[in-house]
């Protein structure tokens, strides 16, 4: 099948004018009856921060079945399921659902929320406090004769085997039976696309993995495009058939879950924050078949191994180290299945409460240690060991070492 | 005790609350969902009754009403009598004075309705006007029962729009205020206190029982308490 849900949109993050902008907003009933429908700012206690500079701008297109789109908070994420639900409006751009336009800056189409039959679970399910589950699962099928309604109704509440609940409010449900009442007042309206904001966010493991056992049965059946946010590395593998990785309301990748989580834009500024070590480093060599790269690191001749990235030779990346993930010998290892062994020096071992961070200097490097290095084409790299590591290797400084790193320690970032 | 005068006062505060119920929950809705840059004039206007003087409020009722003005002009044409010095002028004065005392607290609890309730709404295809009857008015029960017994209060304790505006003939505009006064100018404490006393109870219990229902004193069917936590606390995770 076709792609069923194009989004192409831009929208600017207006500057806070008063003190009740948002964007997180709600929707407020319209007064104007020109059937669009406007954003108002949400209650003060929800209101996410995001920075005013940034936007949103995204193109892509969702096929049936689910879409992840993972990204840090404040990446955009919700502002692009509002967009799409109608509670908020682009400033340019189309959506389009199985040819049906719901967005049309050109041709000045906006259809409101209450007329896109797109189902929509909100990060806190904004279930109606006042109404019974079942209620709640019915309120969508306004327009149904009273039969159907109960027939589609009492069938929901038996797939999602919440039969038992149907009395009940949403005050007297556990997290998971609320969460899947929320699946089936939105499931039962049969919706052309389906919008789920981190909703399991809150779940145990095995509450989880049930409901979306629920949810993908559900898929199967209907097969509709599903917008699925989340932040959740288990569940972009859990439910991954197509993943976009949002960052400051771009995306900046789309692939399956295994090509998009060992894309170098994978590691987002955000997630280099745990790197201690961070180099430039440029591709030497590809090796497709062995699903490595060599990269050499900038101004030096030390070359590491990585993990295989969409990049070619000569491509700038940066790569990204952690402390512990490096093993330190002070003997050359051989015959060692780690395929980056560096010579260097250690100029400085320190202790920072129970670990010793020690630095160690290497590229250029020759047989004797004493021989000058220039600072330009040396490499100083972080290591983190234990007390009595430092100890049994005598580790002092001037001792020449071997920094062991393997292959899938090295991260690569886009530059 | 003028018991005239008191049946005259009850049916004015019994049809002030009820119109106020119909023109207050349109209002309030505008006023808490308008995104209209000038709607603060607006709010301004629906509470000047609150700091007015009534009898400033009164005199332009009253001019608004004499037969030089359109509304007395319109008025006079459709019935023959002017509005002036009439239970139904009585009644258009009341309404503006009671107002705010409707609006305020039903845009206040329509305002604590989370719009994340109506956002959803909205996406399961629910019309404004569906929203508005199925999740906004239930959610707000103790406000709109708030503003309607407020204004019933209110109008009755009224005196100087009534003076102004009813003038004191017995059995059209002569409300309890008024005769309380007319007693203690004739020195007649006697029953100038025994009439008193009866607003007072009415306007005790009024009160009290409002109270008592907003803290969930009474099982009303929907318990307010809870809806309160659920509505407008952190959601529960």
């Amino acid at each position: 099948m076709s792609h069923v849900l194009d989004v192409s949109i831009q929208k600017q993050f207006l500057p806070q004018t008063n003190s009740r902008g948002g964007e997180n907003g709600a929707v407020a009933p319209n007064h104007h009856g020109k059937g669009t429908t406007s954003v108002v700012p949400p209650s003060p206690l929800k209101t996410r921060v995001l920075a005013p500079e940034a936007g949103l701008e995204v193109k892509f297109q969702a096929p049936s079945g689910f879409t992840i789109i993972f990204g840090a908070s404040g990446a955009g994420k919700t502002t692009l399921l509002n967009c799409v639900a109608g509670l908020s409006r682009p400033d340019t751009g189309r959506i389009v659902v199985e040819d049906r336009i719901l967005f049309d800056k050109e041709r000045r189409v906006s259809i409101s929320a209450a007329q896109r039959r797109i189902g929509y679970v909100f990060q806190d399910l904004a279930l109606f406090p006042h109404l019974t589950s079942e209620q709640n699962i019915a309120y969508g099928l306004a327009k149904l004769d009273r039969h159907e309604q109960h027939s589609r109704t009492q069938a929901i509440l038996e797939s999602f085997k919440i039969s038992h609940l149907r009395q009940r409010k949403p005050g007297d449900l556990s997290g998971g039976e609320r969460q899947r009442v929320a699946l089936a007042r939105s499931l039962v309206t049969d919706p052309r696309a389906l919008l789920l904001d981190e909703p399991l966010a809150a779940l145990d493991f095995p509450t989880k993995s049930r409901i979306l056992d629920d949810l993908r049965l559900w898929n199967e059946a209907h097969r509709v495009p599903i917008l699925y946010v989340t932040h959740s590395r288990d569940e972009v593998f859990a439910l991954g058939e197509n993943v976009l990785v949002m960052e400051q309301g771009r995306i900046v990748e789309q692939g399956s879950p295994h090509q998009v989580m060992t894309a170098p834009r994978m590691e987002t500024v955000a997630q280099l924050a745990g790197f201690e070590n961070i180099f430039n480093g440029v591709v030497e060599a590809v090796h497709e078949d062995r699903g490595t790269l060599t990269c050499r690191v900038a101004d030096t001749n030390v070359r590491l191994e990585t993990p295989l990235v969409r990049a070619g030779v000569g491509a700038k990346l940066k790569v990204g180290i952690r402390a512990g993930d490096i093993l330190l010998a002070t003997a050359e290892p051989r015959e060692i299945s780690a395929r980056n062994v560096i010579p260097g020096t250690v100029i400085s071992a320190e202790r920072r409460d129970m670990v010793v961070v020690a630095r160690v200097r290497c590229g250029e490097y020759s047989a004797t240690p004493e021989s000058a290095v220039t600072p330009s084409a040396a490499l100083e790299i972080e290591v983190q060991l234990t007390l009595a590591a430092r100890d049994s290797l005598r580790l002092i400084e001037g001792r020449v070492v071997w920094l062991v790193v393997k292959t899938h320690s090295c991260h690569l970032i886009a530059s | 005790m003028d018991w005239q005068a008191l049946t005259l006062t009850l049916r004015l505060a019994t049809l002030v609350s009820a119109a106020l119920l119909c023109l207050g929950l349109p209002i309030a809705y505008w006023i808490t969902y308008s995104r209209w840059r000038w709607k603060f004039l607006i709010e301004a206007v629906v509470a000047l009754p609150l700091v007015l003087p009534p009898t400033v409020l009164g005199f332009y009722v009253l001019i608004a009403l004499g037969p030089r003005s359109p509304l007395g002009r319109f008025w006079q044409a459709l019935t023959g009598h002017t509005l002036a010095f009439t239970f139904e002028g009585l009644l258009l004065g009341s309404i503006l004075y009671s107002l705010p005392f409707a609006v305020q607290p039903f845009a206040a609890s329509f305002a604590a309705v989370d719009r994340r309730l109506l956002a959803a709404s909205a996406t399961l295809g629910a019309s404004n006007w569906r929203t508005f009857f199925r999740i906004i008015l239930p959610l707000s029960g103790a406000g709109v029962l708030t503003g309607v017994v407020l204004s019933f209060a209110h109008t009755l304790g009224e005196f100087g729009v009534v003076l102004m505006v009813g003038g004191n003939i017995p059995g059209v505009t002569r409300t309890v205020s008024i005769d309380i006064y007319d007693k203690v100018q004739a020195v007649d404490y006697a029953s100038a206190n025994l009439t008193a006393l009866v607003l007072l109870v009415i306007s005790f219990v009024a009160l009290s029982s409002v109270y008592a229902i907003n803290r969930g004193v009474f099982f009303l069917g929907v318990n307010q308490t809870r809806l309160r936590g659920e509505n407008g606390g952190e959601p529960r995770a």
